[in-house]
């Protein structure tokens, strides 16, 4: 029943409304005396060098796309769960299936050292 | 009363999809895209189909977008305007075709389903039977068995192909 | 008189909504005190015992923190993207007060004939409910990072994205065996179900996975790596002072609540007491304080993981063993229910 997300819908709107509060608060208060050096990024009282948006490591994207492919696996495995009473042995082996192809992708990565961050 | 929550979401989703396009900066769009995805969740749950609207959070918003903003940070391309103008301008004609064969596409649904009776195909009743986990798993265990294990080959090809891209040979 | 009901559901849902954020935040305040008085303790030292201090527990401590925190300058780095680097912190507690939207923390009653839930909403996709938002929790540490452009706040947070999906994964897979017992997604249903029983004496597998996933996802050591200070200073939070360095700070206290809540709801519990012992708010709150002094001698006791190790683990240790604990659950059920 969509109605019983209207509480959630009301919580939204009074925890943004906290957020804001908060941060205009902390911009309100407070003293402000900013300096050239107060505002340069820290770097461990070095002067700064280089920019922070510089490329990252590709396997940052190896785990994000990993991810997103367990995850899919998850949000099958919910609806799954909950019937699983029903399903009984069908279930299994149809879950069994599915998962025995994620398997030999698993030990793929696995075994191409896609889990290692070195 | 029961439409303000709609037009509230619809009317996010649509700014916040303009915001997309709009934005000079990546990251921005990125974020716009999840205030977007987001939205639709909440019209997802306005139309009775509460797991959809969970995975569309948890696996859009929640996944494939920080999957987009990686990608961002691992390109750093910086802002649009900084890139020549001309590079991809034989897109624009293709955009405006395409565009225009979505909008056609839809405007024929709408003509043939909804507009003829001025209501849509489902009654709230039925929505409401086919919307939860447990019918979703119902018929993904039934009628959609097959789909459902083809998707893990899909699964696997994905998890082949990002080691493939990603991983030097050594 | 008699309201609209739609009317009495946002009234509701108003009033509790303040309640619990109130709590919560309160709860975080004085969880840094008691942080500190049990490291002090694990490391022999005193802890606070000067701001109104009654028998040497400075009572007062987390009201001079908060003051302080108020009125310190705020102020914006050059570098720095404005927009983002402002909001990421409200992102960050939003995300995390959000979750609480569908905890059960009490049975129901009667008040003057009138039904009380003790809870925002009882929707049937609970569990995916919290996940989902768990799963945005990933933004504020994100965009924080990279609205500082600062170094060691873009590491962090990459680094802490990182370990936080990989955790995800585990996470979720370690409540699937709760949910095939259960049959459903309503924390409400789960926790009624556990009446007599708790879900943790079948999942005893689940439960550990989901702990631990849980101490890597908000953070906590041995899994803080996103904070690690002998490399990364503070990590994404590196450039923030003021309130915006607090509302961070209080979400990752938040996020420990929530995560301690959730493992009491799914495998303890929840509001019930042993054999159905006066079940009650009271039972939930002392198994939360459990889980929380757990991650605090944890912190008092073990060293920090090395980034690769923690990679290896989530996803070569934890993640095999939450996939092998579903099929164990599948078979128990199926022969022992045949």
């Amino acid at each position: 029943m969509p109605v019983d997300y209207l509480p959630i819908l009301v919580m939204i709107a009074i925890v943004t409304a906290f957020a804001v509060i908060a941060l205009t608060l902390s911009a309100m208060t407070g003293p402000r005396r900013p300096n050239p050096t107060k505002l340069s990024p820290y770097e461990s009282g070095m002067p700064p060098f280089g920019s922070a948006r510089r490329r990252f490591s590709i396997k940052y994207y190896l785990t994000a796309v990993l991810f997103i492919l367990f995850d899919i696996e998850i949000i099958f495995f919910y609806p799954w769960a909950v019937l699983f009473r029903d399903l009984g042995w069908f279930g299994l082996s149809a879950m069994g299936t599915f998962m025995l192809v994620l398997l030999i992708g698993y030990v793929y990565v696995w075994r191409k050292g896609g889990f290692e961050w070195d | 009363m029961e439409s303000i929550p709609f037009y509230f979401l619809a009317a996010l989703a649509v700014l916040a999809a303009l915001g997309v396009v709009v934005m000079r900066d990546p990251v921005y769009s990125a974020l716009a895209l999840a205030v977007v995805l987001t939205a639709l969740a909440g019209l997802y749950v306005l139309l009775s189909a509460p797991f959809l609207a969970a995975a569309q959070v948890m696996i859009y918003a929640g996944a494939i977008l920080i999957l987009f903003v990686f990608v961002i940070m691992l390109l750093s391309p910086g802002r649009e305007g900084d890139a020549p103008r001309g590079a991809l301008k034989w897109q624009r004609p293709l955009a405006v075709i395409f565009g225009g064969a979505l909008v056609a596409q839809l405007a024929l649904v709408l003509l043939m389903t909804i507009l003829p009776t001025g209501r849509g195909l489902y009654t709230p009743e039925y929505l409401a039977q086919i919307g939860s986990t447990q019918a979703v798993g119902a018929a993904l265990f039934t009628d959609y068995l097959l789909p459902f294990e083809i998707t893990s080959l899909l699964l696997l090809v994905a998890m082949v192909g990002v080691i493939v891209l990603a991983k030097k040979k050594s | 008189m008699t309201l609209d009901p739609i009317v009495i559901t946002l009234i509701e849902a108003v009033v509790k909504t303040i309640v619990v954020i109130v709590a919560l935040l309160t709860a975080f305040a004085y969880l840094t005190l008691v942080e500190r008085y049990v490291i002090a303790k694990i490391q022999s030292r005193i802890g606070p015992n000067r701001v109104g201090a009654i028998g040497g527990i400075a009572l007062l401590q987390p009201i001079a923190d908060a003051i302080k925190m108020i009125f310190k300058e705020d102020f914006w780095p050059s570098q720095a993207d404005k927009i983002i680097y402002t909001i990421a912190p409200g992102i960050a507690v939003g995300t995390a007060l959000l979750a609480w939207a569908v905890m059960p923390l009490h049975p129901s009653t009667e008040i003057f004939g009138y039904r009380v839930d003790f809870f925002i909403a009882d929707v049937n996709i609970g569990v995916l409910y919290l996940l989902a938002i768990g799963s945005l929790g990933v933004y504020g540490i994100v965009l924080g990072g990279w609205g500082s452009n600062n170094k060691y706040s873009m590491l962090g947070a990459l680094r802490s994205t990182a370990q936080m999906i990989s955790y995800e994964v585990s996470l979720g897979l370690a409540l699937v065996g709760v949910l095939m017992i259960s049959g459903s997604l309503s924390l409400v249903t789960i926790v009624e179900k556990q009446s007599f029983i708790w879900n943790v004496v079948w999942q005893p597998l689940g439960f550990i996975i989901y702990f631990i996933a849980a101490v890597a996802e908000v953070n906590r050591l041995p899994f803080d790596l996103p904070e690690a200070e002998t490399e990364l200073v503070a990590g994404y939070q590196t450039e923030y002072s003021s309130l915006k360095f607090a509302l961070f700070y209080m979400a990752e206290y938040i996020n420990m609540i929530t995560v301690s809540a959730i493992a009491a709801t799914m495998f303890l519990g929840g509001y019930q007491g042993p054999f159905g012992i006066l079940p009650g708010v009271h039972w939930l709150v002392l198994k939360i304080m459990f889980f929380i002094f757990v991650m605090m001698w944890m912190r008092g006791t073990l060293p920090r993981f090395r980034y690769d190790q923690l990679m290896r683990f989530g996803w070569q240790v934890l993640l095999p063993l939450a996939l092998a604990n579903i099929f164990i659950t599948a078979l128990v059920m199926l022969v022992v229910g045949a």
